[in-house]
């Protein structure tokens, strides 16, 4: 066994256990942090495949930004000491059951199907291909998605204050103080 | 450089990930729970499209720019998600989905 293989091993396996304990942890804040181990697993996973630029987005953007805010909300909108109670035996059996019917058809799927690779050389994905990629409209150009995403972006930071903001029940409480 | 590594590992480590987090959504009753298996199915996708875009198409950079636009997308979800669900919180006091059912308050 190379040492290639040792890491994918490595990765995987954190991967599939740690977003297992993800699922079924019935401690809140266990579980996002376990959810922090699976995706700094998967950056670990980019990196292997050399595509460097997109682990440091996944690392910084999903590790460093999405679970902290997922963190935030547990810690405004939940006790830390709280358990979840046992999910129903009925429940989870059914879930169970379709998720691993899902899994097993996708899996034989994935076996049975021969890919063919093409024989083109590989291109070496560096920052500087990126950003000019990124804002070019030619071939192998991505600047609508760019700006697409860009717009998509600011409406949600719109979207997350006006929904955020105090407003609704605080503003009829103060009406019915001042009457 | 993937040496010994086919390309049904990594698209299998993916489908793992992906039915994992759809048990997850299925049998989970707080709302920030549910976001969490979103996140591992968002993420099990990224996989797979690095993995075919490493493995089948190295010339091209189409998988490379997807998985990118699909973090950004995870990244407003989150944002949005989580002031909807601190709304809801301040509103009804609790983020389980089974006390949330009206729409209208």
């Amino acid at each position: 066994m190379t040492s290639t293989q040792l890491m994918f091993l490595l990765f995987s396996s954190l991967i599939i256990v740690f977003s297992i304990l993800t699922v079924t942890s019935r401690k809140i804040l266990r579980a996002a942090v376990y959810l922090l181990f699976v995706l700094v697993s998967t950056a670990g996973l980019y990196f292997m495949l050399n595509y460097q630029f997109l682990a440091a987005v996944q690392l910084t953007l999903y590790a460093g930004g999405i679970v902290v805010l997922i963190i935030f909300s547990i810690l405004l909108t939940s006790y830390i000491n709280h358990r979840f109670e046992q999910v129903g035996w009925k429940k989870s059996l059914f879930s169970a059951l379709a998720a691993i019917a899902g899994a097993i058809l996708s899996i034989i799927t994935i076996l049975d199907y021969r890919f063919s690779a093409t024989s083109e050389a590989a291109k070496e994905v560096d920052m500087h291909l990126v950003g000019k990629s990124l804002l070019s409209v030619g071939d192998d150009g991505y600047a609508l998605p760019f700006e697409v995403i860009s717009v998509l972006l600011i409406a949600a930071m719109v979207a997350a204050i006006v929904i955020a903001k105090k407003g609704g029940p605080n503003k009829t409480q103060s009406q019915n103080l001042k009457q | 450089m993937n040496a010994g590594i086919p390309l049904q590992y990594f698209l299998v480590l993916a489908t793992v990930m992906f039915f994992v987090g759809v048990y997850g959504f299925l049998t989970r009753r707080n709302l920030i729970t549910i976001l969490m298996s979103l996140e591992l199915i968002l993420n099990s996708v990224n996989i797979n499209f690095l993995a075919f875009n490493r493995y089948l198409y190295p010339h091209k950079l189409e998988g490379f720019f997807f998985s990118l636009f699909v973090i950004a997308v995870a990244a407003a979800e989150a944002a949005v998600a989580i002031a909807i669900i601190i709304n809801i919180y301040r509103r009804f006091t609790t983020i389980n989905v089974e006390d949330v059912n009206e729409m209208k308050y």
